[in-house]
């Protein structure tokens, strides 16, 4: 007795058309606008700069989609990137180590991040979103104090009046700035991402379980999953993708800046939260964040373009996010349960 | 006898799935008509009509001989009609006294003043629960409704709709939670009603509550009204209308065995803090039936030897070698499965097909290097779908779509895949039609006779009987009878379930 069947009878139900189809024909509505009244948007070098800058974003997201699939949601990702930032900088800078040292330090403290994350909420049983605004406040504090509040660049002076020693590697510098014939490195690193989480959480008997969590736990314990591991290992993983974007947007800046990731949490929770609601799925998806990324990024370059200013980003961003809610959680008839309870 | 409800040609369909046709009922005031089918049969839809939850049916709907328009819960409540749903829970508000949540509707309404004293409040509750003659004094009034047992919620329920006089009184399952004892109080209190005028319409699927309390019997089928009878009932003829095409007969014809080996034994178990220790072995090639009502421990029996609760104190032995589940997980490696008592809360993925859920716990076997086999995938599905009778139309079907008897099947038979040693049902024929009850106790029964031990857990009599070969009754944790399904009876059961230790 499916109340769903009322409309079967119909044929064609707009609502339904709206759920499934009505972001990605905004994207290509916004595109198509865009890209007929601004030439400069068309160019090639323009699309590749949007995916670029949007990177950074889409890599968090998608590490905060795999926390959403396992029924949580991660609110560390803005600080993790931050904390890569630092680390990367005082590696290289104060430490004068090499950029792969930088990136290995970088990719460890997201993993240690992510399973302090997942201890606090696995072990000590604190309510996910909870947990992870405390680490959140916690690292982004912690994060200053080696480096006494300052941003790290080269010739910092440090605490015992000696000049840093270090810089940036060349090398370093290149993940942001190298390209793969004509696909800059951070798209291709996000692409690459992007389908790897996907085949992750469709394909692979892991990501099948991590979906079983996220709608019933409890059915999921009973049925001999060890829900614990794999939420423990979706905070991790998300540790890790936080950090990745981290090192991009580090060597994208070429210094310390101790307010970066600032504004990636955010970012990063909106398109996961965009791409539940992609193709009505009702569920996190990895596509649905890639597009969801993709589709702030295509909003963000055109209003830019078209002049319109800073500010005009937050509040677009906003209404993007609530388009997004309303599809999942009002139009939608699969009602989304990914929705982490304080 | 006067009616005070009739309903007239009520049909009703979802798109192409005509769900009633052309129901014709008449509920006499005073007296409780019973109403009995199959899961989809039409029973709930009904209900849901005369309750204003569906509102697109043809039909009508007559009141003391008056045609009244029901479009929504207030306009089935304004003509005095009231709903007990099956699940308590939902009924009261949690934080809220006992007599608060007596006179909430007075409250919402606006009845009782916004800013009263919970003096006041409880002064009127006191009458309204000594009309009813619950017995509840003026501390008890003034507890949170958290402290009262779940049979007190439900007369709290029932005693709420009654502040506005209702014509019927439609009661859903009403005794699904509560004990024999707790079940005899509420029939006494629903006599009570019986004598105030009240009709009510009442559904179940306990045949021999429907026999002790009900004049009347309705039976439906397809959506259809296939029998009406008054007492006394002809229980063969009602089962018979309500089952179809099926053969009844099959009850007790299965061979009695006894069990061979000791799969698993039990040392000094307690399942609850306070409980005498239990001692028990359960053989494989039997099906060993535990019966006990509510809170006799039955189901933290179950999951703590699936590992899903702890060990209060006490050891397990698996084979003669010691076993220490510490997750449900060491459990499933050691081919020891559990079908909880809970389809929906603790087995259903919602939206998962049955496919999907029937691999969930053997990823491992339907996986190469993590990557899923898809086709192997879809293949168990149509073997489960095959081997347990699932009425479906494709295995790759939504499990939360099938009917409660049909969702069950999978649930049982997702776990069969693979050979268990130990088998554990916890009320497995909760919510499951007669039909698909005998389709999973004929399966379990089959199971057992290829050297498994089976353990179904259950607090109705006749399931027990239905399926096992021997009969343990389970009294707040303790075993108070131990004997085989031959020798004992039916009374016999209820005497010792009944005892008290």
């Amino acid at each position: 007795m499916n109340i769903g069947k009322l409309n079967a009878t119909n044929g064609f139900d707009l609502r339904d058309f709206i759920v499934k189809y009505g972001f990605i024909l905004v994207t290509v509505i916004l595109f198509v606008w865009f890209a007929s009244t601004e030439p400069t948007f068309r160019m090639q070098n323009t699309l590749f700069s949007m995916l670029k800058f949007t990177s950074v974003v889409a890599i968090t997201g998608l590490g905060v989609t795999l926390t959403m699939v396992v029924g949580g949601l991660d609110l560390s990702v803005g600080a993790i990137a931050g904390l890569s930032v630092t680390l990367s900088a005082m590696t290289m800078v104060i430490y004068a180590q090499t950029g792969a040292v930088a990136l290995v330090v970088v990719l460890l403290g997201g993993a240690l991040v992510g399973l302090f994350n997942a201890f606090l909420i696995v072990v000590l049983k604190i309510p996910d979103l909870l947990a992870t605004l405390a680490t959140m406040f916690t690292i982004m504090g912690l994060k200053l104090v080696p480096v006494d509040g300052q941003s790290v660049s080269s010739g910092l002076i440090l605490r015992d009046g000696s000049v840093a020693p270090g810089k940036f590697t060349p090398g370093f510098l290149l993940i942001d700035r190298a390209y793969l014939g004509p696909v800059p490195l951070p798209v291709a690193i996000f692409f690459f991402l992007a389908f790897v989480v996907w085949i992750f959480l469709t394909k692979t008997r892991w990501g099948r379980v991590m979906y079983a969590i996220g709608s019933n736990p409890e059915a999921a314990r009973l049925a001999g999953v060890r829900v614990q591991r794999y939420r423990a290992l979706a905070y991790a993983l998300s540790g890790v993708f936080a950090s990745i974007g981290g090192l991009i947007l580090s060597s994208r800046i070429g210094q310390g800046d101790i307010s970066a990731g600032n504004s990636l949490l955010l970012d990063a929770v909106a398109v996961s939260l965009v791409g539940t609601s992609v193709l009505g799925m009702a569920r996190p998806n990895a596509w649905g964040t890639t597009l969801g990324a993709v589709l702030i990024g295509i909003v963000i370059t055109g209003l830019t373009i078209k002049g319109f200013p800073y500010y005009a980003q937050d509040v677009v961003k906003g209404l993007v996010l609530l388009t997004a809610l309303i599809f999942s959680f009002t139009l939608s008839r699969r009602k989304s349960r990914f929705v982490p309870a304080v | 006898m006067v009616s005070a409800v009739e309903v007239r040609n009520i049909s009703m369909a979802f798109g192409a799935n005509q769900v009633l046709s052309g129901v014709d009922l008449t509920i006499d005031k005073g007296q409780t008509t019973a109403l009995l089918g199959a899961n989809g049969a039409g029973k709930s839809t009904l209900i849901k009509i005369l309750s204003g939850v569906y509102s697109s049916f043809t039909g009508e709907i007559l009141i003391d001989g008056k045609v009244v328009t029901i479009d929504s819960p207030t306009t089935a409540k304004s003509a005095g009609i009231e709903t007990v749903h099956q699940r308590i829970d939902e009924g009261v508000i949690p934080g809220l006294t006992v007599a608060e949540n007596l006179l909430f509707e007075k409250i919402v309404s606006g009845e009782i003043p916004r800013a009263v004293s919970l003096k006041t409040i409880v002064n009127e509750a006191e009458k309204i629960a000594e009309a009813l003659d619950l017995n509840w004094n003026r501390s008890k009034l003034r507890n949170d409704v958290y402290e009262l047992g779940i049979a007190e919620q439900q007369m709290l329920i029932l005693a709420r709709t009654l502040s506005r006089s209702p014509k019927l009184l439609i009661l859903d399952e009403p005794t699904s939670a509560l004990s024999v004892a707790e079940s005899q109080n509420l029939f006494r209190f629903i006599k009570n009603l019986e004598a105030q005028g009240i009709a009510i319409l009442y559904v179940s699927h306990k045949l021999s509550e429907l026999e002790q309390i009900a004049k009347k019997l309705v039976v439906m089928r397809d959506g259809k009204i296939r029998n009406e009878q008054s007492a006394p009932f002809s229980w063969d003829l009602a089962l018979k209308e309500m089952l179809g095409q099926q053969e009844l007969g099959e009850r007790d014809n299965f061979k009695q065995v006894q069990g061979t080996s000791v799969t698993l034994k039990l040392n000094n178990v307690q399942l609850f803090k306070e409980s005498a220790p239990l001692n028990l072995e359960i053989k494989k090639k039997e099906v060993t039936g535990i019966i006990g009502l509510l809170g006799a421990g039955k189901t933290e029996l179950a999951k703590v030897i699936y590992g899903a609760d702890e060990l209060i104190s006490g050891s397990m032995d698996l084979e003669g070698q010691s076993y220490k589940p510490a997750h449900p997980a060491d459990a499933v490696i050691k081919d020891i499965y559990l079908v909880p008592e809970d389809r929906a809360a603790d087995s259903m993925i919602p939206n998962w097909s049955i496919s999907h859920t029937a691999t969930l716990p053997f990823m491992g076997d339907f996986s190469a290097r993590g990557i899923i086999k898809k086709l192997a995938e879809g293949i168990r599905g149509k073997e489960l779908v095959q081997d347990l009778k699932v009425v479906t139309t494709s295995h790759e079907a939504i499990v939360d779509s099938l009917s409660g008897g049909n969702q069950q099947k999978v649930i049982v038979g997702r776990w069969l895949q693979s050979k268990p040693k130990l088998m554990i049902l916890d009320e497995p024929f909760r919510g499951v039609d007669i039909g698909a009850r005998r389709d999973i106790s004929k399966r379990v029964r089959d199971l057992a006779a290829t050297d498994v031990a089976v353990l179904v857990l259950a607090s109705d009599v006749d399931e027990i009987l239905d399926v096992a070969d021997r009969i343990i009754v389970l009294v707040e944790g303790k075993v108070v009878m131990d004997v085989k399904a031959g020798e004992t009876s039916k009374d016999k059961i209820v005497n010792k379930m009944s005892e008290v230790a």
